[in-house]
C-alpha cells in the first residue's frame, strides 16, 4: 500500500499498514464490525418476520393511514422548525463569547439528557401555566402537541449539529467579507450559509429521524388517539399493547421504509450539492 | 497616512504595548517579526477585526478606532487567502463591488482590468478549489484591491510559495504597487522580502515596533 500525506481533519486517507499494525487493525475491525453486523442482523430479522399480507392489512387500515400522514407531516414540520432555530443558536454558540454561555450550553443539553417521558411530562405541566395555558385546549392532546414534543427533542440535536458545522468554517472568511464591505449579517448570509449547507442538511435529516423515533414525549403530551394524535411510533405501541406481534413488525417496517427513503433522498441531494 | 497611536493589546500571556506606527500614503511598508510576535494581531486591529485594549488607529487624520471594517476601506489578504468556496474567480473579484452597488458594466470593466494586471484573465470562470497556490494568491489580491482601498494589508502573502513563485509574486506586488499607488502594509518574517519590496521597513519584537537599520 502506498503512503500518502495526511489529509485534512475528518478526511480519510490510505496509509501504509505494516505487519505489526495488524493486531490493532484487527481489533478495530472486530469491534466496529460486530456493531455493524448487529445492525444488519436486526433489520434482516425484522424483514424475515414481516409478512407482506400483514403489512398490506396494516396499510389498508384508515387509522394507520392517518398515522402515516401525521408522522410524515409532523416530522417534516418539527425538522424544519428545528433547523430554523438551530442555525441561529448554533452560529451564536460557535462564534460569540458572552456571559452565561456555559449555562446556555448546559440548557441546550436538557432535551438530550432528560429521559423522553420526563420531557413530555415537563411540557404537559408547562401548559398548565400562563401564557401557555391559554393555548392548552388547542395544543395539548392535539396534533400541535405531537409537533412540539418532537421539536423539543429534535432541535437539541440539530443545534449540536449546526454548532459543529459552523465550528468547521474558519472565521477568516467572515473577516475578509467584513473588510470587503459586508455587515455581519451579510457576511453570514453570503459567505457562511453557503458553506453550511451540508451541515443544514445533516441537521435536517437528524432532526427528522429523531422526530420519527420520538415516542415518550408524544405519548405523555399528545396521547395516542386514533385519527387525532396517533403517529407511527404510537401505532407501534398500540399494536404491542393489543399483543399483535405481526402488526408491530408491520408498523416498524413502515417506519424503517420512511427512514430509509428520507435518508436516501437527503444523501442524494447532499451529494449533488457537493458536486456543484 | 496610517497611524497607530499607543496601541496595546492584552490576551492571556500575549501582549503588545505602546505600539506606534506611521505609514505614509503610497508607501510599501513591510513589518517584520518572528512567529507569534503579534504581526497578524496588528493587522486585525488596523482592519477593524479586533479592538485594541488601548490606543487608537488613524487613517488620514481621522480616528477610525471605532469604525466597522466595512467603513475603513481596507483591503485584506490573510495568510490562507480565504477565497470563498463555491464562488467563481470573477465573482470573488466582484464581491466587494457588488456590495458597494457598482453598476454591472463598471464591475465588468474593473474585473477585466485587475485580472489583466494580475495575469488571471484565463481563470475568471474557475473556482478556488481548482487554483494553484500562486493563482489563489493573485485572485485574493485582485479581490482585495478591487474597490480601490486606501490601505492594503497583506498577511505573509508569500510564505507558502516556492522559490520561483516567490520571485514572480514579488515582481507582481511591485508592479501592482506602482500601478495602483495604494498604501501597502505587508507583514512577513522574511528580511529578503523587506529588502525587495519595502519603501518603509519596521520590526516587531518583544511587543514593540522598531525601525531596523538594515532591512
Amino acid at each position: 500500500m502506498k503512503a500518502q500525506p495526511p489529509g485534512p481533519v475528518g478526511q480519510s486517507h490510505r496509509s501504509l499498514v505494516v505487519a505489526s499494525d495488524w493486531p490493532f487493525m484487527l481489533g478495530l475491525s472486530v469491534l466496529g464490525g460486530s456493531y455493524i453486523l448487529l445492525l444488519i442482523l436486526m433489520v434482516l430479522a425484522e424483514l424475515s418476520f414481516a409478512s407482506p399480507s400483514e403489512i398490506l392489512r396494516i396499510l389498508r387500515n384508515p387509522d394507520i393511514q392517518f398515522s402515516i400522514k401525521l408522522t410524515l407531516l409532523s416530522c417534516t414540520m418539527s425538522a424544519v422548525l428545528s433547523v430554523w432555530v438551530a442555525v441561529p443558536i448554533g452560529y451564536l454558540m460557535s462564534r460569540f463569547s458572552f456571559r452565561g454561555k456555559g449555562f446556555v450550553d448546559a440548557v441546550l443539553d436538557i432535551p438530550i439528557v432528560l429521559p423522553p417521558l420526563i420531557v413530555g411530562c415537563c411540557l404537559l405541566i408547562l401548559f398548565n401555566y400562563p401564557p401557555f395555558s391559554w393555548l392548552s385546549d388547542e395544543v395539548v392532546f392535539e396534533w400541535p402537541a405531537v409537533v412540539l414534543a418532537q421539536f423539543v427533542v429534535a432541535c437539541a440535536f440539530a443545534v449540536r449539529t449546526m454548532k459543529v458545522s459552523f465550528d468547521q468554517i474558519p472565521t477568516r472568511f467572515e473577516d475578509v467579507a467584513l473588510t470587503l464591505g459586508c455587515s455581519r449579517g451579510q457576511a453570514f448570509w453570503r459567505v457562511v450559509m453557503p458553506q453550511a449547507q451540508r451541515g443544514i442538511l445533516a441537521a435536517l435529516t437528524l432532526a427528522w429521524a429523531r422526530s420519527l423515533g420520538e415516542f415518550g414525549p408524544i405519548l405523555v403530551f399528545a396521547g395516542s388517539t386514533h385519527q387525532r394524535t396517533e403517529v407511527l411510533s404510537t401505532s407501534f405501541f398500540l399494536e404491542m399493547q393489543s399483543g399483535n406481534l405481526r402488526g408491530m413488525v408491520a408498523v416498524s417496517m413502515i417506519m424503517i421504509t420512511c427512514a430509509v427513503v428520507v435518508l436516501a433522498i437527503a444523501r442524494l441531494f447532499g451529494l449533488r450539492r457537493v458536486d456543484l | 497616512m496610517i497611524e497607530l497611536r499607543d496601541i496595546a493589546i492584552q490576551q492571556g500571556q500575549f501582549s503588545l504595548e505602546q505600539i506606534e506606527l506611521t505609514i505614509p500614503t503610497g508607501a510599501y511598508a513591510v513589518l517584520m517579526g518572528s512567529s507569534g510576535s503579534g504581526k497578524s494581531t496588528l493587522i486585525e486591529i488596523i482592519c477593524g477585526l479586533r479592538k485594541p485594549s488601548k490606543g487608537s488607529v488613524w487613517f488620514n487624520g481621522q480616528d477610525v478606532t471605532n469604525w466597522r471594517p466595512a467603513e475603513r476601506n481596507v483591503g485584506y489578504v490573510p495568510q490562507d487567502r480565504a477565497l470563498f468556496p463555491g464562488i467563481s474567480v470573477r465573482n470573488q473579484i466582484a464581491f466587494g463591488l457588488v456590495l458597494r452597488k457598482w453598476k454591472d458594466s463598471e464591475i465588468h470593466d474593473r474585473v477585466m482590468e485587475l485580472s489583466g494586471l494580475l495575469h488571471i484573465s484565463h481563470l475568471l470562470d474557475r473556482y478556488p478549489e481548482r487554483l494553484s497556490g500562486g493563482e489563489a494568491q493573485r485572485v485574493a489580491l485582485a479581490r482585495a484591491i478591487a474597490s480601490s482601498p486606501g490601505l492594503l494589508c497583506l498577511d505573509e502573502p508569500l510564505s507558502a510559495l516556492d522559490h520561483d513563485l516567490h520571485e514572480e509574486m514579488c515582481r507582481l506586488l511591485k508592479t501592482m504597487h506602482g500601478y495602483t499607488g495604494i498604501t501597502i502594509l505587508h507583514i512577513t518574517h522574511s528580511r529578503f522580502e523587506a529588502s525587495r519590496l519595502a519603501t518603509h521597513a519596521f520590526q516587531l519584537s518583544k511587543g514593540r515596533i522598531h525601525i531596523p537599520e538594515h532591512p
